[in-house]
């Protein structure tokens, strides 16, 4: 309910109301000023697929096709391949950190083995340590040593397990009970059917936005993608986006369109698991 | 002061064996995630040193000591690109911190229901990637008069400017962008750290008589300032990483006005096949960035208490 820091104005209730509807006001204005490039994507992504310049345009389209849509999709004999990619890439990602770094965040948690602390605090510097760095290194590896461009194993493999993914889960497996873990262990459980059996179904929150957050930075990641794949075949719907946007830099509304394309599918993620992801953002902030 | 005594008082009940069932299952827990973490964190680590250290040719590189350091430190687009990171870092940060306070507290009064739908509102442009933003945005600074921001200060009657290459507004436009499109999780965060307050501060308050302003000002601020020193640093680390929005929308033009040292590090790296002084730039970004993480353990270390 309504903190105190307001008053209730108990006894003059046309004042409480006043002051809600004042605030009201500005904060939809806030918010309609901040949703306002996004409205401007989904309209103008509408409009007809000529030349920006030939026709002075306003702030919404006065003809409405689907035109624009067409003339994205048809830019690249590939451009359901982007979508397609980037929905592996971001699924495979999604998998390998839900079981692999949950399985570590659990260990280094819970299981009592040599090492832990090293290799936990060798995880907790590399947390803070800018992609900047890793970048060159990364890449010579995968294009060079390796030769992985435009594969699959060469867009999914370097994320599968975060160091980020694995902190977050050991934060959150620290908190359960190290007694339930014994009792499980007394009625002959060994670690992996203990993990399975007890731990995750209390953990189904914390995966949820784990896989959720993995699943948006995967989907809109650019920088790797973008390394790594030089095929249009192989391309993420983020890295076709750009390609497109370099070659018709005129076009306005195929280039709004190929944005609600790239984005769209995460605003329908986001309305449909909107708990998840608002709780995903304060469970990785410190609370002090 | 401890005197090392475990090695009079060894306990062989407690020592590990190596083949122990903890040991075993716990490596096997772990081997998954720290062998991707050797190949794709620790290794590239490890070479970035390195390869800051050398004149990096696919065949053979050549050592070169600490040249790549020196060529950077010498280098006038090196200090230009690191005032463009202060100076956008220094307007982004503070002020997007500072809508986000003032949005959080506006949300406040209302049920929980009115709260989640404006959080939902606020976050959702932070949902879109960073190429999807950057090319609307890219239109709205259209720099024809019927580009939206040109079109708005013809409603003053302003005549139309060229928002992205300009050097006078190159970088505003980034900052204003950056102010207009990222506040949600912040707001949210704040939202966490509002609800977190204790009514009796508040109820007290009341009683000696004090005014909004005066309980945002001696009771919101200090029970705040943890989450202030958070976001705030965490927002410096990200905002001297920042390379998207200054690929995309100006590709750091006019006249390298809009080169962060994000965007630096990528082309000496990836447009002029300089590996040596980009892992050489890199790690300088690194250090400064772990001195910050240092400033923000030490400070909220002490400011756990309350």
């Amino acid at each position: 309910m309504a903190s105190g820091l307001y008053s209730q104005h108990l006894n003059n209730r046309k004042l409480r109301y006043m002051r809600n509807a004042v605030l009201i006001a500005v904060l939809v204005i806030f918010a309609l000023v901040s949703l306002f490039p996004i409205l401007y994507m989904l309209t103008w992504s509408f409009g007809p697929a000529i030349e920006a310049a030939s026709n002075s345009y306003s702030i919404f389209p006065r003809i409405w096709t689907m035109d624009s849509y067409k003339a994205f999709v048809n830019y690249s004999p590939h451009s359901f391949r982007w979508l397609f990619n980037s929905l592996v890439v971001a699924v495979a990602t999604v998998l390998g950190n839900v079981v692999f770094a949950s399985m570590a965040g659990y260990a280094f948690a819970k299981i009592n083995f040599k090492g832990r602390q090293t290799l936990f605090f060798m995880v907790l510097i590399a947390m803070m340590i800018p992609y900047q760095v890793t970048q060159v290194p990364l890449y010579i590896l995968i294009v060079r040593e390796f030769q992985m461009t435009n594969t699959y194993a060469a867009l999914i493999l370097p994320g599968i397990a975060t160091s980020y993914n694995i902190f977050l889960s050991k934060q959150f497996f620290t908190g359960i009970p190290t007694a339930l873990l014994e009792s499980a262990k007394i009625e002959g459980c060994g670690q992996l059917k203990t993990f399975r059996l007890i731990v995750l179904p209390l953990s189904k929150t914390i995966l949820a936005v784990m896989a959720i957050n993995t699943f948006l930075g995967s989907w809109n990641n650019f920088f790797w993608p973008f390394l790594v794949t030089s095929k249009d075949a192989m391309f993420t719907i983020q890295v076709g986006l750009k390609t497109f946007k370099f070659s018709n830099g005129t076009l306005l509304s195929p280039m709004m369109a190929g944005a609600c394309i790239s984005a769209v599918p995460m605003f329908i993620l986001f309305f449909a698991l909107q708990k998840y992801f608002l709780e995903g953002v304060t469970v990785g902030a410190v609370k002090g | 002061m401890r005197k090392k005594s475990n090695q009079y008082t060894k306990l062989p009940a407690r020592r590990h064996k190596w083949l122990s069932s903890e040991n075993l299952s716990g490596w096997g827990f772990i081997l998954a995630a720290m062998i991707v973490f050797a190949f794709f964190t620790l290794y590239p680590v490890i070479s970035a040193v390195f390869t800051s250290l050398q004149d990096y040719k696919p065949f053979g590189s050549a050592w070169v000591g600490f040249k790549n350091y020196t060529d950077a430190v010498k280098s006038t687009l090196f200090w230009k690109s690191i005032k463009n990171t202060l100076l956008y870092t220094a307007a982004v940060v503070p002020l997007s911190l500072l809508i986000a306070f003032v949005i959080a507290i506006m949300i406040l009064p209302f049920e929980k229901k009115t709260q989640s739908v404006f959080k939902a509102l606020y976050y959702l442009p932070g949902i879109a990637s960073g190429v999807a933003t950057a090319v609307v945005w890219l239109w709205l600074y259209d720099s024809s008069p019927s580009g939206i921001f040109n079109q708005l200060l013809g409603l003053f009657g302003v005549s139309s400017v060229n928002w992205l290459s300009s050097s006078n507004t190159a970088m505003f436009s980034l900052i204003l962008m950056a102010l207009l499109s990222s506040h949600g999780s912040n707001v949210i965060i704040y939202m966490a750290a509002l609800h977190g307050i204790d009514n009796t501060y508040f109820e007290a308050a009341e009683m000696d008589g004090a005014t909004f302003m005066h309980k945002v000002r001696y009771i919101v601020f200090p029970l705040c300032k943890p989450t202030t020193l958070f976001l705030l640093v965490t927002g410096i680390i990200g905002s001297f990483q920042v390379f998207m929005n200054a690929y995309m929308m100006t590709g750091g033009g006019p006249d390298n006005n809009t080169t962060m040292i994000g965007l630096l590090i990528f082309n000496n790296a990836f447009n002029y096949g300089k590996y040596g002084l980009a892992c050489a730039q890199a790690i300088m970004l690194a250090i400064v960035i772990a001195a910050l993480t240092m400033v923000q353990f030490k400070v909220m270390g002490e400011d756990v208490e309350y």
